[in-house]
């Protein structure tokens, strides 16, 4: 079990130095679905080690990866009008929430 | 009659009523209807002195209640004694006269009919003071008659003289009328009436402290002096003469003068309870007398030289009052007050006559002046012997009726040497200025050709009246010939009857007097024996201080009159700049006030509400650095925050922590951490300035 | 029920103010004669009250015409309550018929004539509701409306100095209302059952202690004698008058001025009678230092009407001398008459001060001279009231003042009242010289050439006066018999 943690923890290290690393919305998007990814090694290995009985881990990761496919359209969606907007898709040019 | 006797004054009165508002414009309509008025009255009064007589001289009186207040109960009535109805009969005589007369002297007169509803008014105001009963009646009427006065000496108010004179006498006769209030005050609260009767009563019966009835005398004494221009209050009456000349002899010569000595009469009784006042009443008479007749010996203006004998001889009449009850106040018989009021009446007439008479003289020769006159015997036929005859008899001589009464005043100071040297003196002195008088305008040659050539007697209307006072003059004394058992003396009295007798000597003495007075006027004036200039000449500083008057009216105007108005200035600007200082003041100190809150409002208070938005502010500019606007930077605190939570907050059971895992977790979030700031320090600056050009855009 | 006079007093005035205000700005006639007309109920209504009081009530002290006490603000205790007695009678005639001789004197006013008129039917009901209010709060309340008319009137309506005059007139006034307010705060919390009624206050209180009595006493004494105005709170007098349009100044001299004494015998005197006895010397004082101090000071005017208004300083003087001698009916009903007697009399010379001035344009002395050659009968109607002002018998200055010296002789020390009369000769002097600088003298043709003798409305306006003048100084005897009772009452209560 140390191991698929271990994984999850590298995955998830490295998915979020991506999301807050990365210039590019896209890639900031595919860090994203890394962390997903490692949440979802982590349900399945809980689920196979601590509750081998039901089988909710599983479902959850499905769920997860259903709602992360929802999540990267609605992303995507984004990232098209951020580039429609700004005629690029760099992350520093999107402050316009600054004050 | 004696019953109806309030229509003596209230005819006057009718008439001055209708002339004002229907006859104003029909001018000889209101001159017939104010003689034809003046003339029942006369008749009236002809009839009350009639009546008095057959009674005795009981006194009649009747009032009425004028104001019920408590303590305060002041009636209208009328009181007819033997004093009252001798002055009824003299203000009438010479007030119709002098009506009669003004029709011709006013004659072309643009106020013509005014003229006689003032001097209707005046006649109204003097009988009602003649009648009163008491003492605040006789003050009401005292006033009217000082207002009608100011009316008639400010007749020709286009002359600044005599609109300087009006007000001078008007106010001149006030500063004695304040005295005579203060007196009246001082009866209400000591006698607690003010009905002749009831305050004698009071006096007699010692209910009023002797000092109190001094007090008293004197101050209505005051109001004596000054409607009756005695020293020191004399300097109104010779400025009077800028009026027309028939109210100076109506006014201030035959009656209203003469109020002065009527009230001192009136008010005998109280100068009896008190000899001290009846002194000061003696001595200011004798000044008076004395002074004036001094001024008259070397005054030019005529009728200035019979104002100045108005005031000698109404000088002469206090002071016998004033020994009278002095005497009396000492247990001594006196005839002065008999001597005093038959002086009144009989000067009321020869005084009125000369009035008149000067008045038909100006009439002809158009100047006041005597030494352009001259030589005007043969021209004025009527008027010169009138105006002799008057003048005999104001010198006293034989057997006119100045003769007859001057003598009792004489008599009355005989028995005070000081008093008789000076009376005897100015009876020298008055027969000397009188005839200097007469020479100089009737006799000698005419001293201005022109004037003298246009001269002519007057009209009848104004002779007649001279020729029925001239009558008077010779004969109105006579019925206080020292032989006659029921004379004057025994009709007009205070106290016991006084039953007069000749006194040769003095006769004779006074008579010497007034010849000898004659004799050196004719030799001055006539004759030329004497040159006037050179005497003059040799007293000349006597001769200027007369000239002068004394410089009374320099004094006056210097120590009175501009110290008062420079006083009501100074007052004014102690007014502006005092208390008004201290209200603008007190304004100005609000306002400056009012100035210091604002600027604390603003700094202070404001600046309290506004300093704590400012730090607001502030902090809110520091804390929008935070807000970069970047997802990312924002997840990235989050990230910081939950590792921070972490750190304090993590519940770690003892196996995990033995196994390591809460280090290996936060080493891999510093880490991660760590790297996240290495990397973005290293991206950043690209993009910072990306930022800023697009600020300056 | 009775017909509400009194209330008809305050409020046929307030609603010929809304009646005027209606009508439109430009038909001046119509709101003048609207004015004058409706001003005319209220004046025969007081007419009529005085005829009816002097025949009816004038025996007895005891309020006529009550109205109330009706509750108005029940949680305070404040009540609705009018009703007068022989001293306010007097005065509701007089300001009856000086309201409508004013309006009568105002055809002149050509600016703003609707809020002209406006305002001067509110201050008519000011003035008539002081002289009928029984109750503190009511008093107070219409002491407070008339300013605000009268700060307008004067202030819009004025002379070239009309906002100064204006700001200081009611900062004054003011000033004393507010010294007012705290005693009568004082009154209402030390009387128990807590009251504004001031009849009741009357009966408490002469209870109180010396010092809350003195105190009250002082306050009330300022309120009421900037009103007067005593010497030394009178200088926004000068000032308002002469800026004050004529007709202002007419109110102001013959009604406002007499406020402030109705109100010392109506309040302060009878309620503190221990306070009184304590200061009526020092009072007397300052009636003897307005007297002489007016007299000098209206002595040295360059304008005529600045010396009317000095005038008034010293004739309300002698209101004061009056008041001080508390003891004497005679001396108070001095007062009651030089009240009365004042208020026509001065009325009337402001009445003429402004004849003169809407012909000449100035008001300078100096630049008269010989007018009555000109102007007979104006010169005659103006030397008459002269003569009414410096007290000459068959007038009722005379009355007053002879009846003021004789009660404060008998009353008051007699040397300060013997000093007092000076003022008699001082009134003289002053009026005399204004006499014979303006009408007397030589005319000058070119200059006043084209005056005009006073027409028929101006007459009109003053002839009353006139009448009532003479009337009063001939036949004092009804309007002493009408106050009598009340006076005698008065003297009672503040003899306790």
């Amino acid at each position: 079990m140390f191991y698929y943690l271990a994984l999850a923890a590298a995955l998830f290290a490295i998915g979020l130095f991506g999301v807050l690393t990365r210039r590019n919305v896209i890639g900031i998007l595919m860090s994203l679905e890394l962390m997903f990814n490692a949440a979802n090694i982590n349900f399945v290995a809980f689920n196979k080690y601590i509750a081998t009985d039901a089988l909710v881990g599983q479902m959850f990761a499905i769920f997860i990866v259903v709602v992360a496919a929802a999540e990267a359209v609605v992303g995507l969606a984004i990232v098209l009008l951020i580039y429609r907007n700004w005629r690029g898709i760099g992350m520093d040019n999107v402050n316009v929430m600054k004050w | 009659m004696t019953e109806h006797s309030y229509l003596i004054a209230l005819l006057p009165l009718l008439s001055f009523l209708i002339v004002v508002f229907f006859l104003r414009w029909k001018e000889m309509l209101s001159a017939v209807f104010s003689i034809a008025m003046i003339l029942v009255s006369w008749v009236i009064s002809i009839i009350v002195l009639i009546e008095t007589l057959a009674r005795h001289g009981e006194p009649y009186e009747a009032y009425y209640k004028f104001i019920d207040l408590v303590g305060f109960v002041p009636e209208i009535g009328i009181l007819i004694d033997p004093l009252a109805a001798v002055m009824l009969l003299v203000v009438t005589t010479v007030g119709a006269s002098v009506e009669i007369y003004s029709v011709g002297y006013m004659h072309g007169d643009p106020r013509f009919s005014r003229f006689f509803a003032y001097l209707s008014l005046f006649l109204f105001s003097m009988l009602g003071l003649v009648l009163a009963n008491n003492f605040f009646m006789i003050f009401i009427f005292w006033e009217l008659v000082g207002l009608t006065s100011y009316l008639l000496i400010g007749f020709w108010f286009e002359k600044v003289s005599a609109a300087d004179a009006c007000q001078k006498a008007f106010i001149t006769t006030r500063i004695g009328d304040l005295g005579f209030l203060v007196g009246l005050f001082l009866i209400a609260v000591y006698a607690g009436t003010f009905n002749y009767g009831g305050v004698f009563d009071s006096i007699s019966a010692g209910a009023i402290p002797a000092g109190i009835v001094t007090l008293i005398a004197i101050f209505v004494f005051c109001g004596a002096v000054g409607k009756s221009a005695q020293f020191p209050l004399h300097v109104w009456l010779p400025d009077a003469m800028e009026g027309p000349t028939p109210v100076s002899a109506l006014i201030h010569a035959a009656t209203m003068v003469a109020a002065g000595v009527y009230l001192v009469a009136r008010a005998m009784t109280v100068f009896v309870g008190s000899a001290e006042a009846s002194l000061v009443v003696a001595v200011i008479g004798l000044i008076t007398s004395f002074m004036a007749a001094t001024i008259a010996l070397v005054q030019n203006d005529i009728k200035r030289v019979l104002a100045y004998s108005t005031v000698s001889q109404l000088g002469y009449m206090m002071m016998a009052l004033g020994l009278y009850g002095y005497d009396s106040a000492m247990g001594h018989h006196s005839p002065g007050f008999y001597a005093g009021t038959f002086h009144l009446m009989t000067h009321a007439f020869f005084k009125g006559l000369l009035f008149l008479a000067a008045g038909s003289i100006i009439h002809a020769i158009h100047t006041n002046n005597i030494q352009e006159m001259g030589g005007l015997f043969s021209k004025l036929k009527l008027t010169a012997p009138a105006f002799i005859i008057a003048s005999l008899s104001i010198a006293g001589i034989f057997p006119l009726s100045g003769f007859w009464s001057k003598d009792e005043i004489v008599a009355a100071a005989s028995h005070h040497p000081v008093f008789l040297v000076f009376t005897l003196l100015i009876a020298f002195m008055t027969a000397f200025y009188m005839f200097r008088l007469c020479f100089l305008t009737f006799f000698g040659e005419p001293r201005d050709k022109e004037k003298y050539e246009h001269a002519h007697e007057s009209p009848k209307t104004m002779t007649y009246p001279l020729v029925f006072l001239a009558f008077l003059a010779i004969f109105a004394g006579w019925v206080g010939l020292p032989w006659l058992q029921s004379g004057f003396a025994s009709f007009v009295y205070h106290g016991e009857p006084y039953h007069p007798h000749a006194n040769w000597l003095l006769m004779i003495i006074s008579t010497v007097m007034a010849v000898s007075g004659i004799g050196l006027a004719y030799l001055m004036y006539y004759k030329k024996s004497i040159s006037a200039d050179r005497v003059a000449e040799k007293f000349k500083p006597l001769y200027t201080l007369l000239y002068n008057k004394y410089y009374f009216d320099e004094l006056y105007d210097a120590v009175l009159i501009r110290p008062v108005l420079a006083f009501g200035r100074l007052m004014w600007r102690f007014d502006g700049s005092v208390i008004d200082g201290l209200v603008n003041g007190t304004a100005w100190a609000t306002v400056l006030w009012a100035d210091m809150k604002q600027w604390f409002d603003k700094w202070i208070v404001d600046g309290a509400v506004n300093g704590s938005g400012w730090i607001v502010r502030q902090s809110g500019n520091i804390g929008r650095f935070l807000q970069t606007g970047r997802v990312q930077s924002y997840a990235f605190f989050a990230l910081l925050l939950v590792v921070l939570v972490s750190l304090f907050k993590l519940e770690v059971g003892p196996q995990e922590r033995e196994a390591g895992w809460p280090v290996l977790t936060i080493l891999l979030a510093v880490g991660i951490i760590f790297l996240a700031i290495l990397s973005r320090t290293i991206g950043r600056q690209p993009a910072g300035q990306e930022t800023k050009q697009e600020e300056h855009v | 029920m009775e017909f509400p006079y009194l209330s008809s007093l305050i409020f046929v005035p307030i609603f010929g103010m809304v009646v005027v205000m209606l009508l439109p700005k430009e038909n001046h006639k119509a709101i003048r004669w609207t004015a004058t007309i409706i001003s005319l109920i209220p004046m025969l209504v007081s007419f009529w009250l005085t005829w009816d009081y002097f025949v009816n009530f004038s025996g007895s002290a005891a309020m006529a015409y009550q109205e109330g006490p009706y509750s108005w603000i029940p949680s305070l205790n404040v009540q609705y309550f009018l009703g007068v007695d022989g001293i306010s009678v007097p005065m509701l005639f007089l300001t009856g018929l000086l309201s409508t001789l004013s309006l009568l004197a105002s055809f002149g006013i050509t600016n703003r004539v609707k809020e002209y008129f406006a305002f001067f039917l509110l201050l008519e009901a000011g003035m008539m509701g002081v002289f009928v209010a029984l109750d503190f709060f009511l008093f107070y309340v219409f002491w407070e409306i008339m300013l605000v008319p009268m700060y307008f009137l004067i202030g819009v309506w004025g002379g070239p100095r009309k906002e100064y005059a204006a700001i200081k007139f009611f900062l004054y006034t003011l000033f004393g209302s507010m010294f007012m307010l705290v005693s009568i705060l004082i009154l209402y919390f030390t009387s128990e059952p807590h009251t504004l009624n001031m009849m009741t206050l009357i009966e408490t209180c002469p209870t109180l202690s010396h010092s809350l009595q003195m105190v009250c006493f002082i306050f009330f004494f300022i309120a009421f004698a900037i009103k007067v105005p005593v010497w030394p709170f009178h200088t926004w007098l000068p000032d308002a008058h002469v800026e004050a349009p004529t007709a202002v100044s007419v109110i102001l001299a013959g009604v406002l001025l007499k406020m402030g004494t109705y109100a010392m015998l109506r309040v302060s005197w009878p309620m503190f009678p221990d306070a009184l006895r304590t200061l009526s010397f020092w009072i007397a004082i300052l009636g003897v230092i307005a007297i002489i101090y007016g007299a000098l000071v209206s002595m040295a005017q360059k304008d005529l009407k600045k010396l009317v208004a000095y005038s008034s300083v010293s004739h309300m003087g002698y209101c004061m001398l009056a008041l001080a001698a508390f003891s004497s009916v005679t001396a108070i009903a001095g007062c009651m008459f030089q009240m009365v007697s004042h208020g026509l009399i001065t009325g009337a010379l402001f009445l003429l001060v402004g004849v003169l001035y809407d012909r000449a344009h100035t008001r300078e002395i100096a630049a008269f001279g010989g007018i009555g050659a000109k102007l007979p009968v104006y010169s005659g109607i103006m030397i008459f009231f002269s003569m009414a002002a410096l007290g000459l018998p068959g007038m009722s200055g005379f009355v007053s003042e002879f009846m003021i010296f004789v009660g404060a002789f008998g009353a008051l020390n007699k040397v300060l009242v013997g000093i007092s009369v000076l003022g008699v000769v001082l009134g003289a002097a002053y009026m005399l010289r204004m006499v014979q600088r303006i009408f007397l003298g030589e005319f000058d043709k070119a200059k006043w050439g084209g005056l005009t003798e006073i027409n028929f409305r101006e007459i009109v306006t003053v002839a009353p006066l006139m009448v009532l003048t003479v009337a009063i100084g001939v036949y004092p005897a009804p309007l002493s018999n009408l106050m009598r009772a009340t006076l005698e009452n008065l003297v009672t209560l503040m003899a306790r």
